[in-house]
């Protein structure tokens, strides 16, 4: 399996100028995107409407067709919002990569299995629901490997990846939290895209 | 007796919605808003999103509002009830100025409505300090720009609900 840090790590070093939008582990603050970006002004976290990261990088993903844009995905995350990967395939952006950090748990949470964890064939979803090309990964050294190939695939791309899971079991109330808050970042977005005035 | 006069006809929301420079409709099918559906994939100037669940609408809204694009919502006033964690947190929280169009299901100003869905949206959409306009007839319809208006004014999302549609 993955190392979260290390995965965020790699995808970071490849994102030249493409905007990220992590949800769940992929954006803890500790280990995620925040504690490794190279490029915060174009990260656009989304911590609340759990589940809703993919569509959210759609919209991003047709409003800028020349720009990548990358979801980092959690499982539990995905399985509240299934249909979005039909509604991704189907209007099939060629610029958009869902990657689906899968732990197998409620990370955030305490670690509560999430429901059929093991059982499920997430690269088998993503192909009947029609994604152009599926990549998987459950090893470093393979991921460095191949994620050139798939960044170089047209999209909309699905990379799963097998990621150790870091349970988060401090109380709400004492938890590392972002100084830059998803409506911060709602704010400075736009204006790195030079979608509207900052 | 209502007459097809004086009735709401697809035509006049697609001249709203292209007045006011909306690039997407992001939407999930109703009985309400059925005959736009053609009009809708004919019309060069909108992109159709259409999603599986409505409370996709509201974040795939924010991702191309986000990019530079001004969309809108079209979903049935049952989605608005599933779609709650969605206008909190990529409408209200982030003030996104997204007019959403709903299609008012069981709506009758003539009496007593039996259908929950048309007695709960209202108080809904006002205990969310969601504003709403009801748009019945093509006079109505430039309830639309008010709606586009206000969610410029205040940043935050407008109701508009759609109470009935003739074909075109």
């Amino acid at each position: 399996m993955i190392n979260n840090t290390d995965a965020v790590k790699l995808i970071d070093s490849k994102r030249t100028d493409s905007v990220i939008v992590p949800t769940m582990n992929a954006n803890n603050v500790g280990f995620g995107l925040p504690s490794v970006t190279s490029n915060q002004d174009l990260d656009l976290p989304l911590s609340g409407a759990m589940g809703k990261a993919s569509n959210l990088g759609l919209g991003i993903a047709l409003a800028q067709p020349d720009r990548k844009v990358m979801v980092l995905d959690g499982d539990g995350s995905l399985l509240m919002n299934l249909g979005t990967m039909v509604t991704s395939a189907n209007k099939a952006p060629t610029n958009f990569y869902h990657f689906l950090f899968n732990n197998k748990v409620y990370a955030v949470t305490g670690g509560q299995p999430i429901p059929g964890s093991d059982c499920q064939d997430w690269e088998g979803m993503a192909k009947a629901a029609g994604y152009a090309a599926v990549f998987s990964y459950d090893n470093l050294e393979d991921f460095t490997t191949g994620i050139d190939e798939a960044l170089a695939a047209t999209g909309p791309v699905f990379i799963h990846l097998s990621v150790e899971p870091q349970v988060e079991n401090t109380p709400v109330q004492f938890r590392q939290r972002s100084p830059r808050t998803v409506k911060m970042a709602f704010d400075e977005v736009p204006a790195a895209l030079g979608a509207r005035s900052g | 007796m209502t007459t097809y006069d004086s009735v709401l006809h697809p035509p006049a929301i697609i001249a709203e919605l292209k007045k006011n420079n909306i690039t997407h409709v992001v939407w999930l099918p109703d009985s309400e808003t059925n005959f736009m559906y053609q009009l809708l994939n004919d019309e060069d100037s909108l992109d159709l999103v259409p999603v599986c669940r409505e409370g996709e609408t509201m974040a795939i809204a924010a991702g191309l509002w986000v990019g530079g694009k001004k969309p809108v919502v079209l979903i049935q006033n049952t989605g608005i009830f599933e779609s709650g964690d969605s206008i909190r947190g990529l409408g209200l929280d982030i003030n996104q100025p997204l007019v959403m169009l709903i299609g008012y299901r069981g709506w009758t100003r003539r009496g007593p409505t039996p259908d929950s869905a048309a007695r709960f949206i209202e108080p809904i959409l006002h205990t969310w300090g969601i504003n709403c306009y009801l748009i019945e007839t093509d006079d109505d319809a430039d309830r639309i720009s008010i709606a586009c208006e206000e969610a410029e004014r205040t940043q935050k999302p407008v109701g508009v609900l759609v109470g009935t549609e003739f074909g075109v």
